[in-house]
């Protein structure tokens, strides 16, 4: 029984790629098979997923096997392990139940737009799972690149100048971050001689300051080709044009894509550079504060700036980047658990915009005015052919529509009293809540300008949000309504009300988060965990 | 030896990187490949440079370390490799879908404008 619950921790990878080898010989024209038998696959991650959040909420001693699975039966620094505590358990129940709901709303009828669609997003999911599972620096890698060749061939679905010009300077751009990647990794075991995340940790106090440099030197390589991923600001102006290209359901995984750099530098921040690291404590603090800081700045001016809605949720992706990495950062440890729910609610909200967008544009596209001179001068020949479509359209539509893009508009924003704003608000309790033991830390000038910014960055998304609602809602001038199908707007619903769920479960919530953060900061307590969890079958 | 390597490293990775900064797709695949050569070599270099040292156990050997040089990177570079290969051939794909849809190699999709 403990064995079986052992193997869980390897099906959120085992299993989607096993199915994308299935999917692969599927004609193409089975797509609702191959839509079915994805949807199944992905069902039962989530459902994993769940059950392994539940595990990890009751604490390390109730995993199976500690939480760590022992891939090959070595023990941890010589052979690699999966590591499930609080972060990744929550970040795998995250990632499937967004790759879920892209994956219905695909099956609407953007599926159709290319081959082997559903194959690449079970690569996409058993990429993912396996970087946030891995305990090891160079396995990271392989699920990174695997996670990254998925999202290619996703961002290029469909196909057009457009999507193959943003392709190309996304590809361009992750293949050389992938070679920093490389050199960081490579470089942090040359100095170390391991590239176990928890080993690592455990050893870095007791280097020589040379070698603790040459780690340093390594760990900031690596942080670079991170932060590409994560989008901090210079390094961050594929990310717009990239996530508008896409997609919607693509540009809805693409929402967590960001936040696998966000997890992996919280990661290796809290586990080698945490409390326990001696003189290398807290490295790269400064940097990721700056960079945080800036990336809101930028956002909030894209944000402001950017007509189409597309472009406008790409910008909201940097603004919620660049609030996570200043919040990091800052350093506190009472901001940690705001942090992370900051992270659930604005993933959340940023994948269902991506998916309500395209439903909310369907109705004026390009041709819209066109059609509509057309259709005056032939009589509206359109009706019995969409009668004939597949699927019921919901009455109200545009009432149905607006209401999910007020509940954007108030999420992106931060207002009561959804999540967005409680996991502001805990964010900022968190940095002005100074602990008695630490009476000398004052509020500095940084915090101030932190301050600031998340409030501005709230005031410029409601603001543009208004601006394009006002415009898209009320003062559209031919209403031709959008034909919206029940399975496509199921999805942003559920994403939608995960969010208002969050919102009256706060509580509990921000228990799991101040876990969560807990366990971060006791880095040495996750190393002897690792590196001490006993082999398979006895000895 | 290593003066040779770390020369070689460098002179991959400087054109490398020039390459990949020049606006011809062409030019960026390329630069793209030396750089991966660079970081190839760079990860191998990590296991220190050893002559005449095998990376696996002789059978019947005794296992003294002196004798043998480190096998994680020559692992690990291997890998690399493998996806930096698979990579690059993704890109070229690309590369020819970008050219056939737009008439140019150029990265934005349309040439600049002849400045004079």
């Amino acid at each position: 029984m403990t064995d079986w619950l052992h193997h869980l921790l390897i099906l959120p990878i085992l299993l989607p790629l096993a199915v994308a080898a299935v999917l692969i010989p599927i004609d193409e024209r089975d797509r609702t098979l191959k839509g079915a038998i994805g949807f199944a696959s992905t069902l039962v991650v989530f459902i994993v997923a769940m059950i392994l959040m539940r595990l990890a909420a009751a604490g390390e001693g109730s995993l199976p096997g500690g939480g760590v699975y022992q891939l090959g039966n070595w023990p941890a620094p010589f052979g690699i392990v999966l590591v499930l505590d609080r972060l990744s358990a929550l970040m795998l129940c995250l990632a499937s139940g967004l790759a879920l709901a892209a994956q219905v709303y695909s099956m609407a009828r953007w599926h159709t737009a290319g081959h082997h669609f559903h194959s690449l997003f079970q690569l996409l999911v058993a990429g993912l799972n396996g970087a946030f599972l891995t305990g090891d620096l160079f396995n990271l890698f392989v699920f990174f690149e695997m996670m990254l060749a998925a999202s290619y061939g996703l961002l290029l679905h469909g196909s057009g100048p457009l999507r193959v010009k943003a392709g190309l300077h996304y590809v361009a751009i992750n293949l050389a971050a992938s070679s920093l990647f490389l050199i960081g990794v490579s470089l942090i075991y040359g100095a170390t001689g391991t590239l176990n995340m928890a080993d690592l940790a455990a050893k870095l106090a007791t280097l020589a300051p040379g070698t603790r440099q040459l780690v340093e030197t390594g760990a900031a390589v690596l942080g670079v080709a991170f932060l590409v991923k994560a989008g901090m600001w210079p390094l961050s102006f594929w990310l717009p044009a990239a996530y508008a290209a896409a997609t919607p359901p693509v540009a809805a995984v693409f929402a967590i894509l960001t936040k696998v750099g966000i997890y992996v530098i919280l990661r290796l921040h809290m586990l080698v550079f945490g409390t326990a690291a001696g003189a290398s404590a807290g490295f790269g603090q400064d940097w990721l504060l700056t960079g945080g800081m800036l990336t809101i700045a930028f956002g909030t001016i894209g944000v402001l700036a950017s007509q189409a809605m597309g472009r406008l949720a790409g910008y909201s992706v940097l603004v919620s980047s660049g609030t996570l990495l200043a919040a990091i950062g800052l350093g506190r440890p009472e901001m940690l658990a705001g942090a992370l729910l900051y992270l659930v609610s604005s993933t959340l909200t940023i994948a269902a915009f991506f998916l309500l967008i395209e439903l909310v544009e369907r109705g004026r596209d390009a041709g819209a005015d066109v059609l509509a001179v057309t259709m005056e001068a032939y009589g509206d020949f359109d009706e019995d052919e969409e009668e004939e479509e597949v699927g019921v359209a919901i009455p109200g539509t545009m009432a149905i529509l607006g209401l999910c893009f007020c509940l954007c508009a108030i999420l992106l924003s931060g207002l009561p009293p959804l999540s967005g704003f409680i996991a502001k608000f805990a964010l900022l309790r968190g940095l002005f809540d100074v602990p008695e033991a630490n009476q000398a830390i004052a509020i500095s000038a940084a915090d101030w300008t932190y301050v600031a910014l998340l409030i501005l960055s709230g005031l410029a998304a409601m603001i543009a949000l208004n601006r394009v609602g006002i415009r898209t809602f009320w003062a559209s001038i031919e209403g031709t309504i959008p034909r919206v199908v029940v399975i496509e707007i199921t999805p942003v619903a559920v994403l939608l009300a995960a969010c208002v769920f969050l919102s009256f479960q706060a509580g509990p919530a921000m228990r799991y988060m101040q876990a969560t953060a807990n366990d971060l900061l006791a880095p040495l307590a996750h190393s002897e965990r690792v590196l001490s969890a006993p082999r398979a079958g006895g000895q | 030896m290593e003066l040779i390597l770390s020369a070689g490293i460098g002179a991959l990775a400087a054109s490398g990187i020039y390459l990949l900064l020049r606006p011809r797709t062409y030019q960026v695949i390329i630069g793209l490949s030396l750089l991966s050569y660079a970081v190839n070599l760079f990860i191998f270099s990590m296991g220190r440079l050893r002559v005449n040292a095998p990376p696996v156990l002789e059978p019947g050997g005794v296992g003294d370390l002196l004798r043998y040089t480190d096998p994680v990177p020559q692992a690990l570079v291997l890998t690399a490799i493998v996806i930096g290969f698979a990579m690059t051939a993704l890109f070229l794909v690309v590369l020819l879908a970008s050219r056939g849809f737009t008439g140019t190699d150029h990265v934005d999709g349309r040439e600049p404008p002849r400045g004079d």
